[in-house]
């Protein structure tokens, strides 16, 4: 699976450690399974298209607070891309739900919800604990760096 | 008798003579009635029947009057005019009264070219209208020539005989009087005249074809993209031009005005509250009363972005574009509004004093709002580019080279892009409700009061300045 980060780094190894090749592949072939897994593998992940400018805007918005997220860009996933994409919309109730943002493993929503949380400023906490947790139990100690938002 | 074979009668081209003379005999006359004393002898005769008839002089009375002398025109009669008082038997025309006292030069008479077509008449050097030697009629019809009695056909009517008749004579007139210039003293000015003639009108001949060519072309060209614009329109492409296209533009159009109607009526209402807020301030009112108009007037700014929302699903180009405010506003506007960044900048210094922890709040508001915007506006140069990119030759190769199935897929894909518009201005409108609510929660009441006043007098100057703009161009249109 073809997992690329905002903007350089990848925000810590998967649960389980090594490489992020098959990180996607394997397991369950349930999306929603799927969707929790990859979730909670990394403090932030967004799921996007990458043709998507709505989801450039969030990438941007992210990378502009100093984190970088872990991106899925679901139609350049040969496996499922689809079947995500169709959970996704379940999930959120809505025909276009992409980009979709989790944060420590937990769902945020799509670009309208995580603007808000972060005007009212709830973002920026979440980020932080999520970057906290995540860093407990991982040995990549840069992602704290990554995670200065202040 | 002479029948009178001089042409034009007035200062028009020898081509709008004979058009003239196709009209009618009368027209001719009423037009030599019509002309002043510069134009032309207007006896205009047609060989064979029909010569001046009683009905042929409607406007000759004045002349008449002035014209003491020339009893002739009072009775109207063909024979009079010919017996003239004039002992010479110079035949007379009708020129008003003062010119036939002097030695007419005939060139202030004639223009130029008549005078090539009259100098077969006229002695020039004479400086008198007589008539030429008989010979030049030989070659002409010879019927014209006779008694005048042959002349008193009353009637109206030019037959088509007559006409054509007519105008072979005065081809021929028109030759003959060219060797008759070129034979005499003053020939050589006329004769370069007369090519000068001859000239322009080939040159406006040469003009007319070219523009008929140009039409044709065009012609052909219109029929050309007639036929693209069917086909490409049953292939299902154009789905906004043509009959549908106008219905679309009447709904945009009414979205828009629709909308603009009701931001003028927000308007005045949000200047009452904020009145009334003044008011309340001023008169020192308790917080409770304060804060129950603060909440109003932030509940009337969301109705302005259901508003805008609606108008946005009308016509989110309509939203963009700021048409609905004014110019000075348009200036500032970002993504179909105010930036919210700017809003806590316009607030500054006026919200003293402010806790520290209320300093802190301001700060992180001020940065998320411009981390915001900035995401946003990088998510529009994003869609700009692909736009640009779906209608661009690189993707879908030069114009006209025929692939249909290529240009439907892009403009399918360009039309997903332009949908997202309106997801941006909605982001956009969420980012400033979202950021007047922040302030509302960071602020006391009081200061909330206050905060809404500085931003309602920062929008009403900024109103004002466009008003003294636009003054001041239509005082510099009209100075």
């Amino acid at each position: 699976m073809a997992r690329n980060s905002g903007g350089g780094g990848g925000v810590g190894g998967g649960g389980g450690g090594g490489a992020a090749a098959g990180a996607m592949g394997g397991g369950s072939s349930d999306p929603l399974e799927r969707i929790e897994r990859l979730a909670s593998e990394n403090a932030v992940v967004i799921f996007s298209i990458s043709s998507c400018c709505m989801c450039h805007a969030i990438k941007r918005l992210f990378c502009g607070m100093g984190v970088n997220p872990t991106v899925y860009e679901l139609d350049e996933e040969p496996r499922g891309g689809k079947d995500i994409e169709k959970a996704l919309m379940r999930l959120l109730a809505t025909p276009s739900p992409l980009p979709v943002v989790f944060i420590g493993g937990k769902l945020v929503g799509s670009m309208d919800r995580v603007m808000a949380s972060h005007i009212n400023g709830s973002l920026v906490p979440l980020l932080k604990e999520a970057a906290s947790s995540e860093g407990r139990g991982c040995d990549d100690a840069r992602q704290h760096q990554y995670l200065a938002s202040d | 008798m002479y029948t009178y074979r001089s042409a034009v009668i007035s200062n028009g081209s020898f081509s709008e003579f004979t058009e003239n003379a196709l009209r009618g005999f009368k027209f001719l006359f009423f037009e030599v009635s019509m002309a002043g004393p510069s134009s032309m002898v207007g006896m205009q005769g047609f060989s064979g029947n029909t010569v001046m008839s009683q009905t042929c002089f409607p406007d000759f009375g004045e002349i008449e009057e002035s014209t003491a002398g020339y009893s002739a025109f009072s009775t109207c009669s063909p024979n009079s005019i010919f017996s003239s008082s004039n002992p010479s038997g110079a035949v007379v025309p009708p020129f008003k009264h003062s010119r036939l006292r002097e030695n007419i030069d005939v060139s202030e008479i004639c223009s130029p070219y008549e005078m090539g077509i009259c100098s077969g008449y006229y002695n020039s050097q004479k400086g008198r209208i007589m008539p030429d030697s008989k010979e030049q009629f030989e070659n002409v019809g010879d019927s014209g020539i006779g008694d005048a009695s042959q002349h008193t056909d009353t009637s109206m009517d030019v037959d088509k005989d007559d006409i054509n008749q007519f105008m072979q004579n005065e081809a021929l007139i028109s030759v003959d009087s060219v060797e008759r210039a070129k034979s005499q003293k003053g020939g050589q000015k006329t004769f370069h005249r007369l090519a000068q003639n001859r000239e322009a009108a080939r040159k406006s001949r040469l003009k007319k074809k070219a523009y008929v060519q140009q039409l044709e072309s065009s012609q052909l060209k219109l029929n050309q993209m007639e036929q693209e614009l069917k086909s490409m329109r049953q292939q299902g492409m154009l789905m906004y031009c043509g009959n549908t296209g106008d219905q679309c533009q009447k709904m945009a159009g009414t979205g828009a005005s629709s909308f603009d109607a009701e931001y003028v009526r927000w308007l005045d209402a949000h200047r009452q509250k904020i009145n009334n807020l003044q008011l309340a301030i001023n008169a020192n009112v308790g917080d409770n009363d304060l804060r129950t108009l603060v909440d109003g007037v932030i509940a009337h700014y969301d109705d302005m972005f259901r508003l805008k929302s609606m108008g946005a699903k009308h016509d989110v180009f309509h939203m963009l574009s700021g048409m609905w405010t004014t110019p000075a506003e348009r200036c500032f506007m970002w993504l179909g509004g105010f930036r919210s960044s700017e809003l806590l900048r316009i607030l500054g210094d006026s919200l003293e004093p402010l806790t520290d922890q209320q300093v802190m709040s301001v700060c992180n508001l001020q940065q998320s709002s411009v981390q915001a915007e900035d995401a946003l506006s990088q998510g529009m140069e994003a869609l700009q580019q692909s736009l640009a990119e779906s209608l661009s030759s690189a993707s879908l190769g030069p114009s006209g080279s025929g692939n249909v199935g290529n240009y439907m897929s892009q403009m399918a894909i360009a039309m997903g892009k332009l949908g997202t518009l309106e997801n941006f201005l909605h982001q956009a409108d969420l980012l400033r409700q979202q950021t007047m609510r922040q302030m509302h929660r960071i602020l006391t009441t009081r200061q909330a009061a206050q905060a809404l006043l500085v931003i309602n007098d920062y929008f009403s100057r900024l109103r004002a300045l466009s008003s003294l703009w636009l003054l001041r161009s239509r005082n510099r249109t009209f100075a």
